[in-house]
């Protein structure tokens, strides 16, 4: 008999964190099988950042057990750091360093090859801009580069925390083949517009100070419940 | 340490693109020494006192380096790109270290003779191979403990004032074994072309020792 024995890409159980006397999350259990998408939604300071540091293995759990790919978190993070990619509020980026710099520096680091840098930059779009220093360029640009960065090392969970935020549809819809649904990987994502990723996800978590108030299918989180969740 | 030299090169790379650090330090040093020059209210100095003027004012030439040190990483995220890559993160501590060893190295030989030409009395040369071990030595020791401390005071909010509250005293007996092992070598008569052995010993053995120190912590200081 044969039993698809696959660990879940991610494992939360009872996952907490505090910031001094705050409760920035608690109580969050949940499981996310590889290639599926969890959309995480609640307001500002409701914990989905935190989240996606601990999932990144940046902050440490400070109650509950995190696994991915069956690795638990902090202690076997060396294992899975390499198959994780991170877009987050910052782009990770030295300013003073250009764009194609700051690439082959993470390929470095990921020891990855320094032909993948030229093809992600193609894939951004952002050759002819690759040789200025990162602080002259637009923030949508950053923002794009931030992107070839977070994928340069073709990781399987991506870590997405406002992922469209400063680019244009027309940049959004460039760089949906690298972080969208179709680059196959395990994603989480953050959105303002719950809606946007309600259309993307097939696992919701909705947090409200920290702890879960929802965690389930999108279909069962509907416009009141976004309401509600928002309000 | 194929990474470290990674990480080296890029916080090379952006020294030469900014140059943020090392101009600064140098500067620093050559006011101190026109300071001393004018508050000794003296044409020359020799033997103990000049090592102590020369051995004080790199060290604290050497904080505007250390606070500097992981400015670029704390500000621009430089940290988390590293933390999220699956590298030994020790090979930051060598890298940082090989980057403020570096730049003390610049700023001696930037520092030393202009220290020769406005303070020393007797004459640098014969001195000078005897004066580059003992700065090597010393150099070591900084480049760790500087290091340690720029590690642990970039996560502060007074990162400025936590460098040299934190570093000064640990550096103490470095400069004690710096001054001490210099003082000889630039005495008026050249007493000696050699530093003595006992302090040139206790330099290298701090360096070991915070070294090994430095090994054992690093890991624990990118953590949140």
């Amino acid at each position: 008999m044969s039993v698809d024995s696959a660990p879940p890409a991610i494992e939360l159980r009872g996952l907490a964190r505090y910031f001094g006397e705050r409760t920035a999350l608690r109580d969050v259990t949940l499981a996310l099988p590889e290639g599926a998408t969890l959309a995480v939604l609640g307001r500002n300071g409701a914990g989905k950042s935190t989240l996606l540091r601990i999932l990144a293995s940046l902050l440490r759990p400070h109650a509950g057990e995190v696994a991915l790919f069956g690795e638990p978190l902090p202690g076997r993070a060396f294992v899975v750091r390499g198959r994780l990619g991170l877009l987050g509020h910052e782009p990770l980026l030295y300013r003073d360093l250009t764009g194609r710099e700051n690439l082959q520096y993470h390929a470095r680091l990921h020891r990855v090859e320094l032909e993948r840098v030229d093809e992600v930059l193609s894939a951004v779009r952002m050759e002819r801009r690759a040789a200025e220093p990162v602080r002259l360029l637009s923030r949508g640009m950053v923002q794009r580069l931030a992107v070839a960065r977070a994928v340069l090392h073709r990781p399987q969970l991506l870590l997405l925390d406002e992922p469209r935020a400063n680019l244009d549809p027309a940049a959004a819809d460039l760089v949906e083949p690298l972080i969208g649904r179709a680059s196959g990987c395990t994603r989480v994502l953050t959105s303002h517009d719950p809606q946007a990723a309600l259309a993307e996800a097939d696992t919701v978590l909705a947090l409200k100070d920290g702890r879960p108030v929802f965690v389930g299918e999108p279909g069962q989180f509907g416009p009141d419940r976004v309401r509600e969740l928002y309000a | 340490m194929r990474t470290a030299m990674v990480v080296l090169r890029k916080d090379l790379r952006l020294e030469l693109r900014t140059w943020e650090t090392l101009p600064a330090m140098v500067l620093f040093a050559l006011v101190t020494f026109v300071i001393f020059h004018f508050g000794l209210n003296r044409a020359t100095i020799s033997g103990q006192l000049a090592a102590g003027v020369l051995t004080v004012t790199l060290l604290f030439a050497a904080m505007l380096g250390v606070n500097r040190l992981f400015v670029a990483e704390r500000e621009q995220g430089g940290f988390d790109a590293f933390l999220l890559a699956p590298v030994d993160r020790t090979t930051m501590l060598v890298a940082k270290s090989s980057a403020l060893f570096l730049f003390l190295c610049v700023l001696e030989v930037v520092a030393v003779p202009a220290f020769a030409l406005f303070l020393l009395g007797p004459s640098l040369g014969p001195a000078l191979p005897g004066l580059i071990l003992v700065l090597v030595l010393a150099n070591l020791g900084l480049a760790v403990i500087g290091t340690l401390v720029s590690a642990i005071a970039v996560h502060t909010r007074a990162r400025d004032l936590i460098g040299p509250l934190l570093g000064l005293p640990l550096l103490v007996p470095a400069l004690i074994a710096t001054a001490r092992a210099a003082g000889p070598l630039l005495a008026a008569a050249h007493a000696s072309s050699a530093p003595p052995g006992k302090w040139l010993l206790i330099l290298a053995l701090y360096d070991v020792v915070f070294g090994l120190l430095a090994y054992a912590v690093f890991d624990f200081l990118l953590e949140d």
